[in-house]
């Protein structure tokens, strides 16, 4: 325990080595090119990482508060993202029963299923019993009107804002040999790499990006910014093999995997906000937009890099 | 301005706290300066109990602690809990809304706490929207609120959203973003008629809705 320990210190440590690092370049970029914040680009940047100290040192207290804590962050973490999620959906007040019941009875399950390692009921509980369940309780409103719009966008709310991330904390249920009770730590390997890929992707791609990769879905991202964003966090990846139960190479495969699913878990979500007209899913994050905007990649790499850890590496 | 002691304080910032939690509010100001500390009277669309509420969470606290919500009188005097949230916490400018049991008159009362400093929110529907339309017709209030103050500035709000956090006859609000969208200042011109008047700020009202920016 007392490695899980210091290890955790480490990695909060380095963490805000880096910000303060971004936070200087940030500092230097306004004052020489936007000294009265006349460039929006720098200006963003500089919302960004303010927001970035914010969420660093939240996720840092929930992992020094243990299990109990990582629970309540991604449990709040859904409950925002599924606010905005639903925001942007057709469920009308036809719906309203349905929603009241998802947001009040069926997140909360889902993270007491986490919370027991109830793993049985865990992987089904949203995609079957909730699943048949929803479109029951919305249909005794009579209301036929859009009826599979607002069903199936309600359930993919679901899949994406609470199943997928509720992956995250379900890491410290594996059961690897020799390395229990070091769980937080591989929450912390993920959530690194897949955001330092999104970083990078972003650096890389001011940096040298030229060729759109999609224009029609994500106007900001470039084949330049993935090629040198996804290397970039394998490599970090590679490197942070010591905070894993993988060799280097394979926690270099690991980064690599979750960072394609993160690349292409944001493509999926750009497609979304396109067809809805919104730039971003919501606000309450300066610099970066809704919550959702900062958990793209979280939310589709998890459920893979769990089963991943779980099918090759737990022993239950 | 407000001293209605640390119980309402509280009670204040607890509800502010859960409408924040549930709807993430976020004041959209498109036509004023919310750093300039004006005498204002807003007025607002109204589909929903907490549409005051929404309001009142979305002004800054500055300017929350100086604004006070026009409602009925015949709500929100019943009972203790009604009266302290309405009197003590919200400092409400409580009307009668039935004309024939009136002892004071509505107008004089706002004008009365607009002469104290005050501001307003104002609901120039009258009554809660229930029905499919956007926005119902206005009653005249706003008109004569605006001719016997005719220097206060008058500020459409639209509340965005709320009504599908609490449908009529829903008890449980559900979490949905909510905006609540600031236009520019209005005032009544000189021969401007009632009917004018209130179509004007009727239209200024509507073109702060999302269906506005749609279809323009």
């Amino acid at each position: 325990m007392n490695t899980v320990h210091s290890d955790l210190m480490t990695v909060i440590a380095g963490i805000g080595g880096v910000l303060v690092v971004a936070s200087v370049i940030g500092f230097i970029l306004q004052r020489r090119l936007s000294p009265n914040g006349q460039n929006d680009g720098i200006e963003n940047l500089n919302a960004r990482i303010r927001a970035w100290w914010v969420m660093a040192i939240a996720i840092s207290l929930a992992f020094l508060a243990g299990r109990a804590g990582v629970m309540i962050l991604f449990a709040l973490c859904s409950f925002a993202a599924l606010r905005e999620f639903m925001t942007l959906t057709n469920a009308s007040r036809a719906d309203h029963n349905t929603l009241a019941a998802v947001f009040f009875i069926v997140l909360p399950v889902q993270y007491y299923l986490v919370w027991t390692s109830w793993y049985g009921l865990f992987t089904i509980f949203i995609p079957v019993w909730v699943f048949l369940l929803l479109p029951i309780v919305s249909v005794l409103s009579g209301e036929a009107r859009n009826f599979l719009i607002r069903v199936a966008e309600m359930q993919w709310a679901l899949m994406i804002c609470v199943y997928c991330v509720s992956h995250v904390p379900a890491l410290l249920n594996l059961d690897i040999p020799e390395y229990r009770g070091r769980g937080v730590l591989l929450i912390a390997f993920l959530v690194i790499v897949v955001q330092l890929s999104d970083v990078f992707q972003y650096v890389w791609g001011k940096l040298i990006g030229r060729h759109k990769i999609a224009p029609s879905l994500s106007p900001s991202k470039t084949i330049e910014g993935f090629v040198g964003g996804s290397l970039t966090a394998t490599l970090i990846g590679a490197s942070l093999w010591w905070m894993t139960p993988f060799s280097p190479v394979e926690a270099g495969l690991m980064g690599f995997v979750i960072t394609i699913m993160g690349f292409l878990g944001g493509l999926v979500m750009s497609a979304i906000k396109r067809d809805r007209g919104v730039k971003d899913w919501g606000h309450s994050i300066a610099g970066h937009g809704g919550f959702i905007d900062r958990l793209d990649s979280v939310i589709f790499a998890a459920p893979v890099f769990f089963h991943l850890s779980r099918y090759f590496w737990s022993v239950s | 301005m407000r001293t209605n002691g640390w119980r309402a304080e509280i009670v204040g910032g607890a509800i502010a706290f859960f409408a924040r939690a549930i709807t993430a509010v976020q004041a959209v100001w498109t036509g004023i300066d919310p750093t300039r500390q004006r005498q204002r009277v807003y007025f607002a669309n109204h589909a929903s109990h907490g549409d005051f509420i929404l309001i009142w969470s979305a002004l800054p606290p500055r300017l929350r602690r100086q604004v006070r919500p026009v409602a009925g009188a015949e709500y929100w005097e019943q009972g203790r809990l009604r009266r302290f949230i309405g009197s003590d916490v919200f400092n409400a400018v409580l009307i009668t809304r039935n004309a024939a049991e009136r002892t004071n008159d509505p107008i004089a009362q706002m004008a009365g706490a607009l002469d104290d400093g005050a501001s307003l929110i104002l609901f120039p529907e009258g009554t809660r929207n229930q029905t499919d339309e956007v926005l119902l017709p206005f009653k005249s209030g706003l008109f004569h609120l605006a001719r016997t103050r005719p220097d206060i500035d008058l500020v459409p709000v639209w509340i965005e959203n709320l009504n599908r956090v609490l449908p009529k006859g829903a008890f449980i609000p559900v979490p949905l973003m909510c905006n609540v969208n600031f236009g520019a200042a209005l005032h009544l011109t000189e021969n401007e008629t009632k009917a004018e008047f209130l179509q004007r700020s009727r239209d200024a009202l509507l073109s702060l809705s999302p269906a506005a920016k749609v279809t323009p």
